[in-house]
């Protein structure tokens, strides 16, 4: 952007006045919350001295890197099956529903979006659950005699995580293919290439970027996540989040569930880097 | 071949569309049910849950609460998000780019771990739990969204006008609230409307910052644990329906501004 118009009439206080406001709002109550948690994370929960015990603890208790790993698993079989399935959704959507329907159409596939993160979760319970919709109809339509376990498994953390993360990523996969100039697919089809061809070697490559876009803030989003695994995983299995809760409601203990956090922030921040090269997020 | 694709497409989608919808409709149908558990067999339609819900002091006066963290923490960050933008876009500020990559740097954190933070700083600092402490926080989470909205549509012609409004003599001030305001109301109102619905959905920030007097999703949240209940799928159903209202105004002042 060139707008950074020059404009010696408003002196030199005017633009620090404009922006302060927010850089100090960021300053106390994002970066300071983030220096107190790191100290917080240094200091014994007992006592209050300097201790690296709180770190330590994740690296040694079996339970919290069980979590660290169940929260990796359940990520990565989240991002593959939501992008999996969201693709074509989002592909037909952009090929396949005539023009002036596709708006709409695209609206309605994510108008669930909308509905708040705690009753999202609920409405699966609702189906899931022992007596459940889905345990009616098998069971009534005698395919099964017993009820089948499916709330408070990680099958039900993962279909509530995917059931957000398809809309999601059908919003951005459906741009990107809107964004594709026709012509590319007009020069494969004058070139020979068949529409499988074309999808293939044509229309995947340009797209990638976007699903990494996309299943970078999957990753990120799900990772970080309380309610999900909370409400529809139950206890059984702990994720990071839960763990860091945990440490809060039932303990109190503020310098290990700040060391936590602290750790689940820093596999995002190496997953970031990671994929990187790949993410093109800074395009401004 | 052809009809193959499309028949296949039909039925992929409306599989999708499904899935998509089935806890929802759950979710409403049962909103109706006329006993106690909110499942199988559907013996509605009744409204008494609902009637339960509009009569039940602590969600409606969470609902209350809900709305004004909304709106006074979204008015916040639309306020502080504009200012810098403006003050981004228009002046060459030393360090600009690291400065701006500050204000959208919360956008990267979950929402789990600022609210960590703030936790941990208000009780170091013996700031009480309360609904400030959470609107504060969502202002942390919106700020940088509004800023990014409203920063991204700050062009060129724009400049030009305000320089036009200045060769005529108008003061900062007034070229700040006759022109640019006005100029920039979509993304202003884009950024406005998100933060609403974001801070209105917004749970676990609220959950760590709020004791008594707490947010809506909060005390959804406490209903839980009594189990599956008709009430929670009325209340659901209606926070559903106050998101819808959102989205449809925000899609609609958007496409109006377009067409003007």
């Amino acid at each position: 952007m060139s707008a950074s118009a020059n404009n010696p009439q408003a002196g030199r206080a005017l633009p620090w006045a404009l922006v302060t406001p927010a850089l100090g709002w960021t300053l106390l109550f994002f970066v300071l919350p983030f220096i107190a948690m790191g100290f917080s994370s240094l200091t014994a929960h007992e006592g209050g001295g300097f201790t690296l015990g709180n770190y330590s603890q994740f690296f040694t208790n079996p339970s919290y890197w069980q979590a660290m790993v169940n929260s990796l698993q359940v990520t990565a079989i989240v991002t593959v099956v939501s992008v999996l399935l969201a693709y074509p959704f989002a592909w037909i959507l952009a090929e396949q529903v005539p023009e002036r329907w596709q708006r709409l159409a695209l609206m309605l596939a994510v108008l669930p979006f909308w509905t708040s993160y705690v009753v999202r979760s609920y409405s699966w319970l609702l189906v899931m659950a022992q007596n459940g919709v889905i345990n009616r109809a098998l069971t009534g339509s005698g395919l099964i005699a017993e009820p089948l376990q499916l709330a408070n498994t990680r099958l039900a953390t993962v279909t509530g995580f995917v059931h957000f993360f398809v809309m999601l990523l059908t919003l951005t996969i459906f741009a990107n293919l809107k964004q594709l100039s026709p012509s590319y697919r007009k020069a494969a089809a004058d070139l020979g290439a068949g529409p499988v061809r074309t999808f293939l070697h044509v229309v995947l490559p340009l797209t990638l970027p976007g699903i990494m876009v996309g299943a970078f803030l999957t990753f990120v989003l799900c990772i970080g996540d309380y309610i999900t695994p909370q409400i529809l995983g139950g206890n059984n299995e702990l994720l990071m989040p839960q763990l860091v809760m945990m440490q809060i409601g039932r303990r109190g203990d503020f310098p290990l569930a700040s060391a936590l956090s602290i750790i689940l922030m820093a596999v995002v921040t190496i997953a970031y880097l990671a994929c990187a090269r790949w993410l093109k997020i800074e395009r401004a | 071949m052809r009809w193959f694709v499309r028949i296949a497409s039909w039925a992929y989608a409306l599989a999708v569309y499904g899935f998509i919808f089935l806890p929802v409709v759950v979710l409403v149908l049962f909103s109706l049910q006329a006993t106690s558990f909110p499942i199988p067999p559907f013996t509605g339609p009744s409204l008494r849950w609902y009637d339960a819900v509009l009569s039940d002091t602590r969600l409606t006066s969470a609902l209350v609460n809900s709305l004004l963290v909304a709106s006074i923490s979204s008015a916040t960050a639309v306020t502080l998000g504009f200012l810098s933008a403006w003050g981004f876009a228009r002046f060459v500020l030393p360090g600009s780019g690291l400065l701006r990559g500050l204000i959208t740097l919360p956008l990267t954190v979950s929402y789990l771990i600022i609210g960590m933070g703030l936790l941990v700083l208000f009780n170091w600092a013996g700031v009480p739990k309360s609904l400030l402490a959470a609107g504060i926080g969502h202002v942390v989470i919106n700020l940088p969204l509004c800023f990014a909205i409203i920063y991204s549509q700050m062009g060129d012609h724009q400049i030009n006008i305000e320089r036009a409004a200045r060769d005529l003599g108008a003061p900062e001030w007034k070229v700040l609230l006759l022109i640019t305001v006005p100029v920039m109301a979509p993304a202003i109102f884009a950024g406005f409307f998100l933060s609403m619905t974001f801070s209105w959905d917004e749970f676990v920030i609220s959950f760590l910052l709020t004791r008594f007097e707490t947010t809506l999703p909060v005390e959804i949240w406490n209903l839980l644990r009594s189990g599956l209940n008709p009430k929670t799928n009325a209340v659901g159903s209606l926070v559903f329906a106050v998101s819808i209202v959102l989205v449809v105004l925000f899609e609609l002042t958007l496409l109006r501004r377009r067409k003007a």
